[in-house]
């Protein structure tokens, strides 16, 4: 990188700036560019794919430390034993086999100066685009007393994987009539309806295996995604069971006791017999390293090209993002990931992208055979993603032959993004 | 439920101690419209009074601005082991009282 400048190189400089000036759209036919994405979950690996459909030329190189992905969506389904973990992961073979480079390794540093991403093992990638969809991170010092210690004992289980079996083994082990909890984070977080089709969920496990026990949501939200829908399910299924303390009744979780396995609220103390805590959250570290999230902890973004409005050439898409509108999801990222590829792409080849529509569709479920969904429509309004038309939710008074079309409709949906992004 | 308090139960004497209060209401700004037109009347808390062993220690004036379910938290030392007492009064007659013991040692 730094060698010394010879007479011999010093001319080379010369004839490339002069060629380049001369017939950029020559060299660029030759090279489309190299675009390294960070972050293969949904929003890494459709965005990875999409710009390799778009024009096989673009070299692109997807860097991820983890040689599997385990979804987030259906997770709360392994929870509640209604599903085994093995069905949520998914391989990069594929993506390899399209021409995609992946790295397995972290990144660790970004020079936006340089363009240039260094991975935990010392290799270099340089780009012209970086897209970095890292997800994200605890915000740890928002939430007093908790940390990866103490996931141990009263797990977050809002990255699957080993903290889904730990809260699912934890469920398993709990005598009849013991209470859980769930504390839930305010917005913006990932997937806003999850911590409610959790609830759902483990009141099925227990009605069905510790009837006497019951779910406390500790919620620091007075409403939620879905809300009416949530409400009427659990009435309809489980009575009684869930009882939820919101933010006006004093549900806010401020702090944690590990030791004494206690949750801490503005107003009480809580001892359940699981406890499931979700901290609050922030885009995932990289976003950090590179400079790109905000005091907000998110990241604010062009929302025509994703590109960070804190450093150039870098696109942040799916839940680091700072979306506006458009919930933090599975299907959100991918939506985010498919559309900045379309606009790398454009900026790569020297044209304006177009602004993109943005869809996106959830599916909650509350107890087998019983869900209902989200779909929505974004478009970039001001430096946010707004709602538009066309957006629509399940009915609230629906009889249950919908329900159980919706939940068939929701392992289809699973099927169909598991295989666009990793297939 | 009308309020939620939570004051320590136990303090050192001359240690700063924090308390909080949360009391259920909708703060109706009195500048919204229904959907004839009807003006909404306001109807806010207007104020909110703590007194430690009878002796006045917070006081604070709320507007039509703050939110449904006001929650306040503010600091004091603990001088005495007693009692805080807590009143809310508001438009329409509104008015709550709570109070909460501290054993100060």
């Amino acid at each position: 990188m730094n060698a010394p400048v010879t007479r011999r190189n010093a001319v080379l400089g010369v004839a490339v700036a002069a060629t380049s000036l001369a017939a950029p759209s020559i060299l660029r036919a030759q090279s489309a560019g190299r675009v390294v994405v960070v972050g293969g979950g949904f929003g890494g690996a459709a965005c990875a794919r999409a710009l390799k459909r778009a024009d096989a030329r673009v070299q692109v190189t997807l860097i991820e430390p983890n040689k599997t992905y385990i979804s987030c969506p259906f997770s709360n389904e392994v929870i509640a034993g209604l599903r085994e973990i093995e069905v949520q992961q998914f391989g990069y073979d594929r993506l390899g086999a399209a021409g995609i480079t992946v790295v397995a390794q972290a990144a660790t540093a970004i020079d936006a100066q340089k363009r240039r991403v260094t991975t935990g093992d010392g290799t270099a990638f340089g780009y012209d685009r970086l897209v970095l969809s890292p997800g994200i991170d605890f915000h740890l010092e928002a939430l007093p007393g908790y940390d990866e210690a103490a996931s141990e004992t009263m797990p977050h289980a809002w990255k699957a994987g080993a903290q889904t079996l730990l809260l699912r083994r934890q469920l398993e082990a709990m005598p009849d009539g013991g209470t859980v909890a769930i504390a839930i984070p305010a917005n913006p977080s990932r997937c806003p309806p999850a911590p409610y089709e959790r609830a759902g969920l483990i009141a099925h496990y227990l009605k069905t295996k510790k009837p006497r026990s019951k779910v406390l949501i500790l919620d620091a939200k007075d409403t939620f995604s879905l809300q009416r829908l949530f409400e009427q399910a659990w009435k309809e299924l489980y009575g009684d069971m869930i009882e939820r303390v919101a933010l006006s009744q004093g549900g806010r979780v401020t702090a944690i006791d590990a030791a004494a396995r206690t949750i801490v609220t503005e107003f009480g103390n809580y001892t359940p017999d699981v406890a499931n805590v979700i901290p609050p959250q922030r885009a995932g570290r990289i976003a950090g390293v590179a400079g790109v999230a905000d005091a907000t902890g998110w990241c604010p973004i062009d929302p025509v090209t994703f590109e960070s409005k804190l450093v150039p050439n870098v696109h942040v898409i799916g839940d680091a993002c700072l979306g506006g509108g458009i919930p933090k999801s599975a299907s959100a990222a991918i939506t985010q990931g498919k559309a900045g590829a379309a606009a790398i792409v454009s900026l790569l080849a020297g044209r304006t992208p177009e602004a993109p529509r943005l869809t996106g569709v959830c599916y909650s479920t509350v107890a087998p055979g019983y869900s209902f969904s989200l779909a929505g429509n974004y478009q970039p309004r001001g430096d946010i993603f707004a709602e538009v038309e066309g957006s629509a939710t399940s009915p609230v008074d629906a009889p249950r032959e919908l329900r159980a079309r919706e939940a068939d409709e929701a392992e289809r949906w699973f099927q169909a993004i598991t295989a666009d992004c990793f297939g | 439920m009308a309020a939620l308090i939570n004051v320590p139960s136990k303090a050192r004497r001359g240690d700063i101690i924090e308390i909080r209060t949360l009391t259920s209401h909708i703060m109706e700004t009195g500048f919204r419209h229904t959907a004839d037109g009807k003006l909404v009347p306001r109807d806010i808390i207007t104020s909110f009074a703590c007194r430690y062993n009878g002796t006045e220690i917070f006081r604070a004036d709320l507007f039509p601005a703050i939110a449904a379910n006001p929650y306040l938290s503010f600091f004091t030392v603990a001088k005495d082991s007693g009692k805080f007492e807590f009143e809310w009064i508001g438009d329409n007659g509104y008015s709550t009282t709570a109070s909460a013991s501290i054993t100060v040692e």
